[in-house]
């Protein structure tokens, strides 16, 4: 038995074992609020009526999924090249320049279909730049990609505090942010989409930065399963040696992920700068970077996984605001648990069950269980 | 003589701030020289720090919080023990989940047991490690130049400070002139060769990882015990990941470990002692350059401008028997 694990059924191996895993996490995170002495019960159907109870908590909802769908396909491109890039914090983060660059100079000028393209490009640009350098640090000079994204994400955080504090804020304001974008720079809201089902929505910062998502999302699967560069990336992925005797070259494909991997991250400025807070302001992207991990994971790095997840997650987000009302001892920060759970057992403990379900299917189903079935006939 | 004052009070704060990062370099140390990859590293630490913040506040006692911070760090340490090693899970996603999980958890039972937004309550004398003053410190105090060295910089730490700069050289002679240092490093060079010896693989890696574990807790306890008067809810900031920086501008050996922590604790000192004031010959320099620089440093050096930093051949790959 030269791999580690025997095969499973597709249905088995993409939808049972996610799900396991994913109960197992919020089975954890449930003793979190028993020890924390409330009921895990009640504070999962405030969180879920928080998250979708009205037309207004599902704008919201969708809202944070926008920017989960963006880093979460940031974090998916690059896994299916076998790159681990942790660095989607910094590079949304340094992706609102490329935004705010739009912005500050054309929203007076342009309205915001032509600025939005723009500043698509922009974000995309800036946050594949970020991402460009460890990749070709990685590719060319062999530094670990983990370690040069991670430490990106810091020089990122100190690069915008400066960029904020000292050069773009308007002068005679103390706010480390920059201006009010006029009209030119600021999103049409996507209210209507919701309220098409009959749900009022007061306000809510859901805007058509979602379809680009969308958009993003088709477009990468077309990418990844659909053409020579796709096919030429989960290559690399799934086995370097096979790729370099095929003749791909590993610099170049993986330089080529990480700018796409970086671009997606970097669109994520999109939603809250644009499409909310019209401004660009301090840690603006507050852990999404991050969350695409746990989104990526969930989702086993395919779109069609991708999109639940994220919006797992904004209802993680959107109810656990909710949440923090009702029950003041459980606040926002029971998603960061949630999250690091999440990664642990759909992440690093994806294979922990999975014996015990092999046995399952070897004792139900003898023929589908693959490779402990053969071995049972010849004994 | 008032500039030599402030090079001394420079490099006080410096052997300080370099503490935690010295604890949790040589912490990786261990674990990553065993081949097991570590960037939960700052979770640990983070949730050691919470430990022995509650610990201590509840029991009054700092060796309580030392104790309840090591569990709680060794805890985490065999999770990703227990994840990357038993079922050759991915490190690095496992290091990331540590960090989220601690991260989110001591704030939320920080505020639930205590409720003052995160924090544990302020520690009292007896909940600390005091300052220790070395034999002869206030009488030598007058001396010019040895008397303010001394009995500044090197007298007057806590406990934890001698204990850090203590464990370079006992790192060192484990790892070097032991025999669970050889096996240690063979197994983070060649497992397969290891385990051909009759040695287990598994359990070297889980003695590595509660090193690992051990001393996150000690870093930890530090942040909460000596450098503060309780946790602050993210109260690491980063350190453990310019640990890890640390760690691989020391090329993964124990005494360049410690200059690395040292020369990062004297950026962090010295961005706080100019604040944004004008130095000579550059002018003004932003405080978040200081800031950035050891990230910068640390990506530079990977990029093998300075020299080149070769991790343990096998580390980051769980390591499968052959049967």
């Amino acid at each position: 038995m030269s791999a580690p694990y025997a095969k499973l059924p597709g249905w088995a191996d993409y939808g049972l074992i996610p799900v396991i895993n994913l109960l197992v996490a919020f089975l954890v995170a449930g003793l979190v609020v028993m020890l924390v002495g409330e009921n895990p019960l009640r504070a999962a159907g405030i969180l879920v009526e928080g998250a979708f109870g009205r037309g207004q908590s599902i704008a919201y909802t969708l809202y944070y999924a926008t920017s989960f769908i963006f880093t979460g396909l940031a974090v998916a491109v690059a896994f299916h090249c076998g790159l681990f890039n942790i660095g989607g914090e910094g590079q949304a983060y340094i992706g609102g320049i490329g935004v705010a660059i739009v912005c500050l100079s054309l929203d007076g000028v342009f309205p915001w279909w032509i600025n939005f393209p723009l500043a698509i490009l922009g974000a995309g640009a800036v946050g594949a730049f970020w991402a460009f350098i460890p990749g070709i640090l990685q590719a060319k000079r062999g530094s670990h990609i983990v370690i040069t994204t991670i430490m990106f994400n810091f020089i990122a955080a100190s690069v915008m505090v400066y960029l904020l504090v000292d050069v773009i804020k308007p002068a005679g304001s103390m706010a480390p942010q920059t201006r009010t974008f006029l009209e030119g720079g600021q999103l049409p809201k996507l209210n209507w989409l919701i309220e098409m089902f009959g749900l009022p929505i007061r306000s809510s910062p859901f805007n058509i930065t979602f379809l680009l998502a969308l958009v993003c999302a088709w477009l990468v699967w077309l990418l990844i399963w659909r053409t020579k560069l796709g096919y030429e990336i989960r290559t690399q992925g799934h086995s370097p040696k096979a790729a370099r005797y095929a003749g791909i070259g590993e610099a170049r494909i993986i330089v080529i992920t990480m700018i796409i991997s970086g671009a997606l991250a970097g669109m994520m400025a999109l939603n809250p700068i644009m499409g909310d807070q019209h401004r660009v302001q301090l840690d603006f992207v507050t852990g999404a970077g991050f969350v695409g991990i746990a989104v990526a994971l969930m989702g086993r790095s395919h779109p069609v996984g991708i999109i639940p997840a994220a919006i797992l997650f904004g209802a993680l987000y959107q109810g656990g605001a909710e949440l923090s009302f009702e029950i003041p001892t459980i606040s926002r920060d029971m998603i960061v648990i949630i999250q690091g759970l999440v990664i642990l057992f759909a992440g690093a403990l994806e294979h922990m069950f999975r014996p015990q379900i092999q046995t399952l299917f070897a004792t139900l189903r003898p023929r589908s269980a693959g490779v402990e079935a053969t071995s049972g006939e010849g004994a | 003589m008032e500039f030599f004052t402030t090079i001394v009070q420079i490099l006080d704060s410096t052997v300080r701030l370099s503490v935690p990062l010295l604890l949790a370099c040589l912490a990786g140390l261990y674990s990553e020289r065993s081949g097991i990859f570590d960037i939960g590293l700052e979770g640990k630490m983070l949730a050691g720090a919470f430990a022995a913040g509650a610990a201590a506040a509840v029991m009054g006692s700092a060796w309580a919080g030392l104790a309840m911070a090591v569990l709680i760090s060794v805890g985490l340490a065999l999770v990703h023990g227990f994840a990357s090693i038993t079922h050759r899970g991915n490190q690095i996603v496992s290091g990331v989940a540590i960090n989220f999980i601690a991260a989110g958890s001591t704030i939320i039972l920080g505020q639930a047991w205590f409720s003052q937004g995160g924090r544990t309550p302020s520690l009292s004398a007896e909940g600390r490690f005091g300052a220790v003053n070395l034999p002869f410190a206030d009488a030598v105090a007058d001396v010019p130049i040895v008397g303010p060295i001394y009995s500044e910089l090197l007298s007057g730490h806590s406990l934890l400070v001698y204990f850090a700069f203590a464990m370079v050289p006992f790192t060192w002679w484990v790892l070097f002139r032991t025999r669970f240092g050889l096996r240690l490093r063979a197994v983070g060079e060649n497992p397969a060769a290891v385990d051909t010896a009759g040695i287990s693989v598994t359990w070297l890696r889980y003695r590595a990882v509660i090193c690992t574990g051990i001393l996150c807790g000690f870093a930890g306890a530090y942040l909460a015990l000596a450098m503060n008067a309780g946790f602050v809810k993210d109260m690491t900031a980063g350190r453990g990941f310019i640990a890890l920086a640390a760690l691989i501008f020391a090329k993964w050996r124990p005494v360049p470990a410690m200059m690395a922590c040292l020369l990062f604790g004297f950026l962090d000192a010295a961005a706080i002692r100019l604040g944004g004031s004008p130095l000579p010959l550059v002018g003004r320099v932003p405080v978040q350059f200081f800031q950035a620089l050891p990230y910068v440093l640390t990506v530079v050096l990977l990029a093998g401008f300075i020299g080149k930093a070769i991790p343990p051949r096998a580390g980051g790959q769980p390591y499968v028997k052959e049967r």
